[in-house]
């Protein structure tokens, strides 16, 4: 059996965003005081320090800021796929995500390149936001 | 900022002695066995015995702790004990402590130490950071901020780090062969040090032929994998100068964090101006009251080798962006380079004990006793991972 992912517990502060997830919808939490947005979530703006927040739909477009291409070691449940990529995708509306690039050869992938998300169901009740290309206009 | 000098720890406390056990990738003993050997002889370099020792500051990771030192190596008793968080982030910060403990007269004499079994072959029990490595043992749920990297593959330091490495090739115009002079000049110094693991000399070929882990780093910018334990002792600058050792005084130390760090993924937003290992830096020279051009060697916590490449940049030693030519003029390279940059050899060839063992190297430099000593060293700067939140202190002669 393939060791399995380790799979993602929504608490309090951050179901907002999983369960957008699991509706196909990239929602990012977005201060209500300062309309700053912010990811991963957390309780308090760090821009004007309200506790007070919702989840706004994001456009789930964003540029590659850096990348890595994964080698040996790393979990077992990652290593079928070795070697992979992560990126961190800045999101037009600012914040950084940590995430894949499907869709493109580990070697065509740089900096700059504009990604736009899509959804991997990972359980029946966690998707993880994911990216791909977006299409040349 | 304004400060009465008697109000900080500047030149208030000192390192009187520094022990070790062997550095090996499979001690056979356990953490325990290996604190005790390091700290007895630590103890016997200051003319120190247990019965002198009150206080202790140790990482909050260490496995070691107080009960273990009073119980089992017979310390009478302790008034104070105190552990920094973050990993590799607290090596300095432990003297800070130790230094605050004794200016305060919390305590007289502090030990501080790192006992870790890291080699592959070390499993002594099966605590989460005990032996073997700690990004192997996540459980089949994420309840912490590790869900939103580990389910995307984002699992060990190497490649957390790589995308901060690779954002500084992108933004600068660092090369992997930047990378590769940090690793080919840090051999070169362990090859003069009878204590370091890795001897064999290293070429730029040799390191850009290594595989990849996580791109762009190579096996051979990474740390070593290392059973081991270091220890110091830190007392009043008043009594140091009755021990048995010339003291490496601590002329000043600081801990930094900000302005935003959750994980590392933030770490690339602020980098210009705003990152921890330089908020370090301004707080270190400020309270000495020296810049960089005053110190003559430095101990940079390298987990990774780009990791020093960035240290440079944030202690001062070249401007912002410069650190990948700077390395590759062997500007950190001994003995020829303007800062000798980990003359032990360092995380990459001598040990990896949590960057602990850079600690005792920047007092023998401050002795006159490393295997590559820097003429007239008077001021070294040790500092911790700058990756996490960090710290930095300046010691002197």
């Amino acid at each position: 059996m393939t060791p399995s992912i380790p799979t993602p517990v929504p608490n309090a502060d951050n179901q907002g965003f999983w369960d957008a997830c699991a509706r196909g919808e990239l929602c990012l939490q977005r201060c209500t005081a300062c309309a700053a947005w912010r990811h991963p979530p957390r309780p308090m703006c760090p821009r004007c320090h309200s506790l007070a927040s919702e989840w706004a739909l994001a456009s789930g477009r964003g540029v590659v800021h850096t990348f890595t291409i994964v080698h040996r070691p790393t979990l077992p449940a990652f290593e079928a796929r070795l070697p992979y990529n992560v990126v961190v995708v800045r999101l037009d509306e600012g914040p950084l995500m940590v995430s894949n690039l499907l869709a493109c050869r580990n070697d065509a992938i740089h900096i700059g390149m504009p990604v736009v998300v899509t959804f991997t169901p990972l359980t029946d009740t966690i998707a993880l936001p994911q990216f791909r290309p977006q299409a040349s206009p | 900022m304004d400060r009465p000098q008697s109000h900080t720890i500047r030149d208030r406390a000192a390192i009187v002695g520094i022990g070790q056990t062997a550095f090996s990738k499979f001690s056979g003993v356990t953490e325990e066995r290996q604190a005790a050997e390091a700290i007895t002889a630590a103890l016997d370099d200051a003319g120190l015995t247990l019965a002198d020792v009150d206080g202790v500051a140790r990482f909050d990771i260490e496995n070691v702790n107080e009960l273990q030192l009073v119980h089992g190596m017979g310390i009478p008793h302790l008034r104070f004990f105190a552990g920094v968080p973050s990993g590799g982030g607290a090596v300095a910060g432990t003297l800070v402590l130790a230094a605050m403990a004794v200016a305060t007269g919390q305590a007289n004499v502090v030990v501080c130490y790192r006992a870790r079994n890291r080699g592959k072959q070390s499993s002594h029990g099966a605590k989460p950071l005990q032996g073997g490595r700690p990004w192997a043992k996540h459980a089949a749920t994420l309840t912490d901020f590790y869900q939103y990297h580990v389910p995307f593959g984002l699992i060990t330091p190497a490649q957390e780090m790589a995308l901060i490495y690779r954002r500084h090739m992108h933004e600068f115009g660092t090369t992997t062969e930047h990378f590769g002079a940090v690793a080919v000049a840090q051999r070169a110094h362990a090859a003069r040090n009878p204590r370091a693991v890795m001897r064999t000399p290293l070429s730029l070929a040799d390191h850009q032929a290594s595989r990849w882990i996580a791109e762009p780093l190579r096996m051979l910018d990474c740390c070593l994998e290392t059973d081991g334990a270091c220890a110091v002792i830190v007392t009043s600058a008043a009594r140091a100068r009755d021990c048995r050792q010339p003291p490496a005084y601590l002329l000043a130390g600081a801990q930094a964090e900000g302005p935003i760090h959750i994980r590392m993924a933030d770490y690339l937003m602020h980098w210009q101006d705003h990152t921890a290992g330089a908020f370090v830096a301004e707080q270190l020279y400020g309270m000495a009251g020296v810049t960089a051009r005053d110190v003559d060697a430095a101990m940079l916590f390298d987990h990774f080798a780009p990791a020093v490449i960035l240290s440079l940049e944030d202690y001062g030693f070249c401007a912002r962006g410069e650190g990948g030519p700077f390395v590759a003029s062997g500007a950190h390279a001994w003995p020829h380079g303007s800062i000798p940059v980990n003359t032990h050899g360092g995380s990459l060839s001598e040990a990896y004990i949590h960057g602990y063992n850079h600690i005792l190297e920047g007092v023998r430099q401050i002795r006159g006793t490393s295997s590559c000593q820097v003429e007239n060293c008077e001021i070294v700067l040790v500092t911790s991972s700058n990756t996490d939140p960090t710290g930095g202190v300046l010691l002197r002669r």
